[in-house]
């Protein structure tokens, strides 16, 4: 029963692990950029969710719109402000430039709002939990479940069956031969952003709900949002939403499969040993990834 | 219609094309031969606007284009299938040609646009919803020429679009080429196979380390001394 229960909340929390990715792999999928920022970016998102509720006394989940929007605008400042520029030197600039990002976003958010630890405590999911049977969830993780498969169903969408979005696709697989078909590279840059930023932004909002908001908060989801890219597979959209499940659950199953076989060192502490771990094994078995680069 | 006078084109700052001029009129199947690294793609490449000339013009539609991107080039009506094809091989035949009407507003257009191409290569039609990636290496070609015609190019540059195929497929191809000719389109075509694609164009220039050496109609060239002796081994 507690396994069970570990699976299911694994999942939850996994379908917003891929959000976290989703944005990060569209980046590279079209550019063969790696955004370190990307954990900033959620940051961000967190604090516009964090500040628009308690400023304005709005419900979290009504600041989501706030939160995606603030995203694409940050994800397009970033493509037109900095990384435009960047793809004009080596690939090694690109690597220092999103790495700075990160830092300029972390210790600007540190300037402004200081570095404590934030939680938003009003909201209509705040603090209530659904009962079934013998299990036990928080509202604000469904939500934040339910709304992450929603906006990534909407990404997928949008790449698989619109014009646009296949223009997108195209530009990941050869970006020569889309230009050949009259598709800018540099819109669909942008639009790569965009998508990056506002899927991220929307994360952050979600995770605001139950999560502390700090500047460096964007690390330890960065960290495996970067687990989920490996091990789904470099731009591979449906690669990150089965890898971002599969984490979820690891973390939440093996502390508690630990604790049923009695081996203590198997504690929580230990479970994101175990997510690289697997993102190791996955990354020698598998070094394309479970679904293959681009798919 | 296409004017190219007098271009040099670098590649990371060696000149690959020295001295080349070339004009393609309305409705003319026009081919440029010579052997491997003559700098028939160059040219290709250069009028698409994936390379741009250090010296000299290229005008179409009696317009300056030589400094514009490969994306406003298509837009204006010149578009270019690639000798490595470059076909999008996790999508399906179809989003592919869909993608070659990409400039296209209309999806009326790209409807018939399709049904055109399909008419031209009933094989495409038998495999439109198959990953391109797993056709065989014809009909990928077929389906580059065929993503190339989708949105309804002035000019249509054809880069060996014969390569790497055996005979009877070759032959196909540059029969597919005859008809297009046939019904009205524009065409430059790059060839290796200098005796056919001669045969089949209304004019030729012969491409030798990056400078025209000849030109003339596709059959003075093949009567010509200097290209049987340089090409035809006769």
């Amino acid at each position: 029963m507690m396994i069970l229960d570990a699976l299911l909340q694994g999942i939850l929390m996994g379908l917003l692990f891929a959000l976290v990715a989703l944005g990060l792999n569209v980046i590279f999928g079209v550019m063969d950029i790696v955004n370190f920022a990307h954990g900033e970016f959620l940051m961000i998102g967190m604090y516009t969710t964090y500040w628009t509720s308690v400023l304005l006394d709005i419900d979290p989940l009504f600041t989501l719109p706030v939160a995606a929007l603030v995203g694409i605008l940050l994800g397009l400042a970033s493509y037109y402000g900095l990384i435009k520029y960047l793809l004009r030197g080596p690939a090694i600039a690109q690597l220092f430039g999103t790495f700075g990002l990160m830092l300029f976003l972390r210790y600007l958010a540190q300037f402004l709002f200081g570095i404590d630890y934030r939680i938003i405590q009003k909201g209509v999911l705040i603090g209530k939990s659904l009962s079934l049977g013998p299990f036990i969830f928080d509202w604000t993780k469904i939500a934040a479940a339910a709304l992450s498969l929603l906006s990534f169903g909407f990404v997928y969408y949008f790449l698989h069956k619109t014009k646009l979005g296949k223009a997108l696709r195209a530009t990941s697989i050869n970006k020569e031969a889309a230009s050949y078909m009259g598709i800018q590279t540099d819109q669909m840059n942008a639009i790569a952003w965009a998508i990056g930023g506002g899927t991220v932004g929307i994360a952050g909002g979600l995770l605001a709900n139950f999560y502390y908001v700090y500047p460096t908060v964007g690390l330890l989801f960065v960290m495996i949002a970067f687990a989920c890219v490996a091990m789904g597979g470099f731009g591979s959209i449906k690669g990150v939403f089965f890898a971002g499940i599969l984490i979820g659950i690891i973390e939440m199953l093996f502390p508690v499969f630990g604790q049923q076989i009695g081996w203590e060192f198997l504690g929580p502490h230990f479970k994101f040993t175990l997510v690289y771990l697997a993102y190791f094994i996955i990354v020698v078995v598998r070094p394309q990834g479970l679904f293959g680069w681009k798919q | 219609m296409l004017k190219v006078t007098e271009i040099e084109v670098r590649y990371s700052g060696i000149p690959v094309i020295h001295n080349v001029s070339l004009e393609v009129e309305q409705g003319e199947l026009v081919a440029v031969v010579g052997s491997n690294g003559a700098g028939k793609s160059t040219l290709l490449k250069t009028i698409a606007g994936a390379l741009h000339p250090t010296k000299g013009s290229i005008t179409f539609e009696k317009r300056d284009i030589h400094r514009l991107s490969t994306p406003a080039i298509v837009q204006l009506g010149i578009t270019y299938i690639p000798e490595a094809r470059l076909i999008f091989g996790p999508l399906t035949v179809e989003e592919n040609l869909e993608l070659g009407a990409y400039i296209l507003n209309s999806t009326e257009e790209t409807k018939k646009n399709l049904e055109f191409v399909y008419n031209l290569f009933p094989r495409l039609k038998e495999r439109r919803s198959q990953l391109s990636g797993t056709l065989s290496g014809g009909e990928q070609q077929m389906l580059a020429i065929g993503r190339g015609l989708m949105s309804n190019p002035k000019l249509l540059m054809l880069d060996e679009p014969s390569l790497g195929l055996m005979p009877k497929l070759v032959d196909e191809m540059l029969e597919a080429v005859a008809k297009l000719r046939n019904i009205g389109k524009t065409i430059l075509l790059v060839e290796q196979n200098v005796f056919e694609s001669l045969e089949l164009s209304d004019r030729g220039y012969v491409l030798q380390t990056g400078r025209t050496i000849q030109h003339g109609t596709g059959k003075e060239l093949l009567n010509a001394e200097s290209i049987k002796k340089a090409f035809l081994g006769l």
